[in-house]
């Protein structure tokens, strides 16, 4: 038998010998005991104080009634819980993240599945509601009779997210260990999904779920968020976890968030990085953000011309690296100078023992850190490259500019 | 070899050395253009205030009661920056809209009827605009079966295709017209002492034995107290709590930029009301001293650019108007169908596709073609669709104000942030007197009714 949390709001209460006991003002979920169960019901008693009857008090439910397997005495005296979750005030009406369908969505009302086990009830939320139906119920609820409701509701359209792919937000962090709320489903998103989510919400909320994600998730959502959402966020960090999550961003997309903030704040940051990320990140901070220099990131992978496919393979196999974003690998001479660069479906094609200086892209290019944001674009458009290196004085690679950059970059 | 780090072991064992290419610091351009970008909100809202429905309830007091009405923009002034800030404030500290805070603090079913009430006054709103459209292309001859509709594809069109900054700002532009009631007021010469002792309340400045003979005092009857309403109604509209607020977090602004926003709606407020006041003062000086104590179209409203302008008048005040009403019922549509989706839970946004959107985008073109159409069916009544939507915001605006009150006041929402209790006192008797006013007004039309 399904039931609604509106449907339940307001029931009266009966004992186990059918006195009346109160209404249902509120019903809480102990997520440190089960994480979907109804536990605690709240019974108002007009100007007596509220009682709370407990899952394993209660023998029936239907909609608007409750009967207790127990004597009104049995039930205890209510105590404000942290630790309980209530549904009218912690989840309708609230937003939540449906981690299934990646966005911010309203709670109107909750479904929930009758289960009985030896001698009583429990309830057992089964879904949110966040559709015209919900909505309909919460309308109605208390002025027109639940059967009428769920005639009325027949044929409109349904939209209801499962119970295990619902996130809470909670931004108070004491309360959200209390209800065990963990981010680790977001952690499963896509950053640039994530990254949407987070703009929907307020900054307190952001703050908390930003918090709680592990520093790598952290990272990555950052990098996707536009800058004045970052510098907030950042800003208003425990300047040790800004560091440890900006430690996790390439050195490129940490210098451009680094250098919208402050002088001082992003000082302070630098200050708490390990000296080898900081130093990188301070590098790519001198660069004006419309040079090449400001563009490139320091990630990439250099080989000398003389390898052999083989070689290279292996040595990449090796590397404890993610090379999702390589898309092209860059060839050095006896002097330790840029001498070309092979993109890897060559490499992927090559003659296991073939040298890599054969297989290197005509003609050879590259630019210096100080060449203008439209000289890039112009290179880019007519080689239709993916990639450029961008070398020193003495022709040594630098860094990288790749398309992704040039696409935010032309954005801005 | 992945990392630099590599290659600076790499340069160090072939014995080369990093060349640091160019020393530049970043630009401060951005930080620039962030300022630009959180003043704003509050100037465009008190803008688009001075609407179609704004400028002819200015110029109706003007012409019927003269400066004895201008007593009343200080009070206002005040209560529409206190009711403003408190919105931006509750923006900037809770992060949320004010509908949202509204369905989140008091359930569904308040939100509902909060809702379809905020529906039915902006639709009030939007057919004033169509008629300030309707009133401006008339100057010029055009038929309103044409300017109209025309104008409602065009709003449309330039919400759902265009670029809202670019068009935003060419509004902003155009509403430079509305100096020209400051220069057409200064050219009609008014007595300016007179004028200005007028924005002290005349029940009390008449108490003060020199000034006394100047000083005249408002008549104490409905007509007065309609208008009264009216202009109340028109600068303080419910709509614009909405908008500001989700404005403010729209542009990300937080406890740090709150500020910068503070000013911005202080400097809104103020120069909405000078703006207001000269008007009042301009058709005051040329309508209400020549006798013409009704503005019953664009025409005679016009006749208040005539110092001015001279024959060229009514062209000034029809281009002013058109620019207004255009601006307005491009925005109104828009933020209603964006606050009532955002509030119930629907998906909106103009950057969504039309099918995941389809409750926005019906309600934004239903509000657009609903308002353009019944101007047309109900063209005679122009001059009471004006004034009533001006009202009918009256009605609305102390129940937001309450929960406005309600919101800012929460300890849980706001921490240290809480109104002070003079701004409560102020928020307080601005809601109270909104409240008094509008009974006035229904009690008045309905006597009016009867006989």
């Amino acid at each position: 038998m399904e039931l609604y949390a509106t449907e339940l709001m307001g029931a009266r209460t009966y004992d186990s010998q059918g006195n009346y006991v109160g209404r249902v003002r509120e019903f809480f979920i102990e997520p440190a005991e089960a994480p979907n169960r109804v536990s605690h019901f709240l019974l108002s008693r007009g100007r007596y104080q509220p009682l709370v009857a407990k899952h394993n008090q209660v023998a029936s439910v239907s909609a608007g009634k409750i009967e207790l397997n127990v004597g009104e005495r049995a039930l205890e005296l209510y105590q404000p819980n942290e630790s309980l979750l209530a549904v009218q005030k912690d989840l309708l009406d609230q937003q939540i993240i449906d981690t299934r369908g990646r966005k911010v969505v309203r709670v109107n009302d909750l479904d929930l599945a009758e289960q009985r086990s030896n001698g009583n009830v429990e309830l057992r939320v089964t879904q949110a509601d966040v559709g015209v139906p919900g909505a309909l119920r919460r309308l109605l609820q208390g002025v027109v009779p639940p059967k009428v409701v769920r005639k009325l509701q027949i044929g409109l359209p349904q939209s209801s997210i499962r119970w295990e792919f619902v996130n809470l937000i909670e931004a108070d962090p004491l309360r959200r260990v209390k209800l065990r709320i963990t981010h680790e489903k977001l952690e499963d998103l896509h950053p640039a999904d994530l990254a949407e989510i987070m703009e929907e919400l307020s900054a307190t909320e952001r703050q908390g779920i930003i918090a709680s994600l592990d520093e790598e998730t952290a990272a990555a959502v950052l990098a996707e968020l536009d800058a004045r959402l970052t510098t907030q966020i950042v800003e208003d960090l425990d300047p040790e976890k800004a560091a440890d999550i900006l430690e996790e961003m390439a050195p490129d997309a940490a210098a451009d968030l680094l250098g919208d903030l402050s002088k001082e704040t992003s000082e302070e940051l630098l200050d708490e990085m390990p000296g080898q990320e900081a130093e990188e990140v301070r590098e790519l901070l001198e660069f004006d953000p419309a040079t090449a220099g400001g563009m490139m990131n320091t990630e990439l992978v250099f080989v000398s011309e003389a390898s052999t496919r083989d070689e290279v393979i292996e040595w990449l196999r090796n590397q404890d690296q993610n090379f999702d974003q390589l898309d092209t690998i860059v060839l050095l001479d006896s002097k330790a100078q840029y001498c070309g660069a092979v993109p890897v479906a060559r490499l992927l094609l090559a003659a296991p023992q073939e040298r890599l200086g054969e297989l290197k892209m005509e003609p050879l290019l590259s630019l210096p850190p100080d060449a203008r944001d439209n000289e890039v674009f112009e290179l880019f458009d007519k080689y239709n490259l993916r990639t450029v290196t961008v070398v020193d004085k003495e022709n040594r690679p630098i860094g990288a500019i790749s398309v992704d950059d040039v696409v935010s970059h032309l954005l801005e | 070899m992945w990392n630099r780090e590599n290659i600076v072991e790499q340069w160090a064992a072939w014995g080369g050395r990093l060349d640091r290419v160019r020393l530049a610091t970043r630009p401060l351009r951005r930080r620039v253009a962030l300022f630009f970008a959180i003043v704003g909100p509050g100037l465009i809202v008190s803008n688009v205030d001075n609407d179609a429905g704004g400028i002819y309830t200015y110029a109706q007091s003007g012409a019927q009661f003269g400066n004895t009405v201008l007593w009343s923009l200080i009070p206002m002034t005040i209560a529409l920056y206190v009711s403003l800030e408190m919105c931006s404030r509750l923006g900037a500290y809770t992060g949320k809209g004010l509908s949202d805070l509204i369905r989140e603090e008091f359930g569904f079913r308040v939100t509902f009827f909060l809702m379809a009430a905020v529906l039915l006054v902006n639709l009030g709103n939007v057919m004033a605009e169509f008629t300030g459209v309707f009133w401006a292309t008339d100057v010029f001859g055009i038929s309103k079966y044409v300017s109209v509709p025309l104008s409602a594809v065009l709003v449309w069109v330039l919400v759902v295709h265009g670029s809202a900054k670019w068009v935003e700002r060419i509004f902003l532009t155009i509403c430079l017209v509305y100096f020209s009631y400051v220069v057409s007021a200064v050219l009609a010469k008014p007595d300016w002492l007179i004028a200005l002792l007028h924005l002290l309340p005349p029940h009390l400045v008449r108490y003060v034995p020199t000034i006394r003979p100047f000083v005249q005092v408002p008549p104490f009857n409905a007509d007065y107290a309609v208008i009264l309403a009216g202009l109340v109604g028109t600068t303080i509209a419910p709509w614009q709590h909405f908008y500001l607020q989700a404005a403010v977090v729209e542009k990300r602004v937080g406890p740090r930029q709150y500020s910068h926003t503070r000013n911005d709606v202080l400097v809104g407020s103020i120069s909405c009301m000078v703006i207001v006041f000269f008007i009042i003062v301009c058709t005051a000086a040329t309508l209400h001293v020549n006798g013409i104590h009704f503005v019953d179209n664009a025409g005679t409203a016009a006749l208040a650019l005539k110092p001015l302008a001279g024959r060229w008048a009514s062209g000034l005040f029809a281009i002013g108007l058109l620019n207004a009403s255009i601006f307005a019922a491009s925005i109104l549509p828009l933020s209603t169908s964006y606050v009532i989706c955002e509030a119930l839970g629907f998906e909106s946004g103009i950057d969504h596709k039309f099918k995941d959107a389809k409750i926005f985008y019906s309600l934004y073109t239903a509000l657009i073609i609903l308002g353009a159409g019944l101007v047309l069916l109900l063209g005679q009544y122009a001059k009471a669709i004006l004034l009533w939507s001006q009202v009918l915001n009256g009605f609305l605006l102390p129940v937001v104000l309450i929960f406005l009150l309600i919101l800012v006041n929460r300890q849980d929402l706001m921490g240290k942030k809480v109104n002070s209790k003079g701004f409560n006192w102020v928020a307080w008797i601005s809601t109270v007197a909104m409240i008094v006013l509008t009974a006035v007004v229904v009690y008045s039309s309905l006597r009016e009714m009867h006989q």
